[in-house]
């Protein structure tokens, strides 16, 4: 019994040593950002394992924000919504770029997420997934919507659906022709763009069916039939466009908007080997375009597009031409506070009568 | 000694309540309190104050919200007692035995699946392209797709739907434990069904429907799933609006105050119903 007992002492005390660089990966990122095939590869290769917590920008900043950056020890949140965290809560730690490989990644969105991500001299982000938000339509009941003002047209009255949130406020602004990006560093010409679009939006609140709050819901009204213009993100209506070719995503007069989701390391997360590893793993051009395949959405990999599906590319395609690309408006780090002053505009849209 | 022993045996069972009051319900609040009474003046500064619950006060959208929240709930909580009675007054004096017992377990049945789940129910029959709005058409009886979901009323039927089991559990309990001759002796004394129902089954069954009312209450008042699925671009419901603050807005100092301030007004609203119906919470928790 004794015998025994040391005995099995020693087998765990061997196979702790074993696993102590095989570490658990605990991963905040977005749906469909960590397939499952993706997830058995890397299991497999590094003998690390990886477990998934799917969110939004929102509640990931909220969810480190209560732990004070523990819990976590990868998350992924977009680019724009980094330096203010950092600044307000201090829930990262810099990236060490000796342990990342930089080849992977395509220079320019490397660099450029790099100086969208720096506080106080350190980068804290490093980009992964990157698409649009705009429109998307059912053209065959809805062909005249273009723009985001056009959400607002009596030919839709009633079919219209757009979340109450900050992309919204950023999207009409650009369509009413004003520039919401260059106001970010002034807050007293970001409250006059914003109250113009209150009067705009708040004008607009009856065309709008109902404020959709989660994906899924967005994807069903627009199936459906009973909402035929909406603002969503592009792969929301690429995905319809497989059910129903009528449906489509659209790139709006004024400029999709762009977003990069990042890769950032929690404060105080405890697998950082594990973390770079992982990080390491899905840029590899054939991991991230399996990446793309069940997320929808490009990656930031060097020769990741080569290995996506044929259909998805036809759809990127349709809906992006040059032109359109080369307006994509892409989202600057949100200065700390500003939030305070959108999120008083957006209430006073849902309390309008 | 032995008297000792029963103390030790006291606390012990009393430490599980304990720990469960202070752990879960005291020191949490003491935080959020905190919390709520800090004001931020930039990135990582803080001030002591109570700036906070001023906002409140001095933003009308906050305490309409409040306000809205509050009568709707009180609507639902009358609606779901006259919904609720009869159903338990039929189950508890009408039948017997095996029916009663089936009867009983066909109001539990719903909630043997998630809140969510049933929520979702609701949204498939009173959508535009649903269940309720299809059947009309095809009978004729509408022309065109009817939309039923996303204003007050969905609200409304939803939180009856999740809340009426916890208004029918108090009465049928209640009305079991009124004895049947006293309701035959009031028809021997030329009571009509009315005055009996006004004279002694309604009085004796007040703890009953004071104890589901403030449970019904609570629960409208709490409830966060339902009136941000069922409702629509007006419906704000103040639950919405403490996750809006807490989440999106990452301010936790004024969704603090407004937790605080939801727990205080809730309970005089309650306190105010008991009052008026002239019961006491110890009458009403204890004797059912």
């Amino acid at each position: 019994m004794k015998y025994s007992l040391v005995s099995s002492f020693v087998v765990a005390s061997l196979l702790t040593a074993h696993t102590a660089q095989a570490e658990t990966l605990r991963l905040l990122t977005w749906g469909g950002y960590a397939p499952e095939e993706v997830i058995a590869k890397f299991e497999a290769e590094t003998g690390h394992t990886v477990e998934v917590t799917t969110s939004n920008n929102e509640e990931m900043i909220a969810k480190l924000r209560a732990t004070n950056g523990g819990g976590f020890d990868l998350a992924q949140p977009s680019q724009d919504r980094i330096t203010s965290a950092q600044e307000e809560f201090g829930i990262y730690k810099p990236i060490d770029m000796s342990r990342v490989n930089a080849d992977l990644f395509i220079p320019s969105m490397l660099s450029a997420t790099a100086g969208n991500t720096t506080f106080d001299g350190d980068v804290y982000g490093l980009p992964h997934v990157w698409g649009t938000s705009g429109l998307v339509v059912n053209t065959a009941m809805a062909g005249d919507v273009q723009d985001y003002t056009d959400l607002c047209d009596a030919s839709v009255a009633g079919k219209v659906s757009y979340r109450l949130k900050r992309p919204t406020l950023i999207g009409f602004a650009y369509s009413m022709g004003l520039d919401p990006f260059a106001a970010y560093g002034d807050a007293d010409a970001y409250q006059g763009i914003l109250d113009q679009v209150e009067a705009k939006l708040t004008e607009c609140k009856p065309n709008v069916k109902t404020y959709w709050g989660g994906g899924d819901e967005i994807k069903n009204l627009l199936r459906s039939g009973e909402v035929v213009a909406s603002m969503a993100w592009d792969t929301g209506g690429w995905q319809l466009n497989a059910d129903n070719p009528d449906i489509t995503f659209v790139a709006p007069e004024a400029g999709a908007l762009g977003w990069i989701d990042t890769f950032v390391l929690p404060a105080r997360g405890r697998a950082d080997d594990a973390a770079y590893d992982w990080i390491n793993f899905v840029m590899q051009p054939e991991i991230a375009a399996m990446i793309t395949n069940t997320a929808g959405n490009f990656t930031a990999a060097v020769d990741g597009d080569a290995g996506v599906s044929a259909d998805l590319k036809a759809r990127y395609q349709g809906s992006f031409d040059q032109t359109a690309i080369d307006n994509i408006k892409w989202y600057p780090p949100v200065p700390a506070g500003l939030e305070a002053l959108e999120g008083a505009t957006l209430d006073r849209i849902n309390a309008a009568n | 000694m032995v008297s000792d022993r029963s103390r030790l045996g006291f606390y012990l069972l009393l430490a599980p309540i304990l720990l469960w009051l202070v752990v879960l319900i005291i020191l949490p609040h003491i935080g959020l309190f905190l919390v709520s009474i800090s004001e931020k003046i930039g990135p990582r500064e803080y001030e002591t104050g109570f700036d906070n619950y001023a906002v409140f006060f001095t933003e009308p959208l906050y305490w309409r919200t409040f306000a809205r929240t509050a009568i709707m709930s009180i609507m639902t909580t009358a609606l779901t007692l006259i919904l609720g009675f009869p159903i338990a007054y039929y189950i508890a004096k009408l039948t017997r035995g095996r029916t009663k017992t089936t009867l009983f377990l066909m109001c539990m049945i719903p909630f043997w699946v998630s809140e969510l789940v049933r929520t979702f129910g609701w949204m498939i029959l009173l959508r535009e392209t649903g269940v309720i709005s299809n059947t009309l058409q095809y009978l004729g009886l509408v022309n065109g797709p009817i939309e039923m979901l996303y204003n007050d009323a969905a609200i409304m039927v939803g939180l009856v739907y999740t809340s009426i089991l916890f208004m029918v559990v108090p009465l049928v309990t209640t009305l079991d434990s009124l004895d049947d001759s006293l309701i035959e002796a009031g028809y021997d004394l030329g009571g009509t069904s009315t005055s009996i129902m006004r004279e002694i089954v309604i009085p004796h069954a007040m703890p009953g429907i004071v104890s589901g009312c403030i449970v019904v209450f609570m629960l409208s008042l709490g409830n966060y799933l339902t009136p941000i699925l069922l409702g629509g671009k007006d419906s704000l419901w103040f639950t919405g609006m403490i996750y809006t603050q807490f989440i999106t807005r990452f301010n936790w100092e004024l969704g603090s105050a407004f937790g605080f301030l939801l727990l205080a007004l809730s309970s005089l609203v309650v306190f105010l119903g008991l009052k008026f119906s002239g019961q006491s919470l110890s009458e009403t928790m204890g004797r059912p």
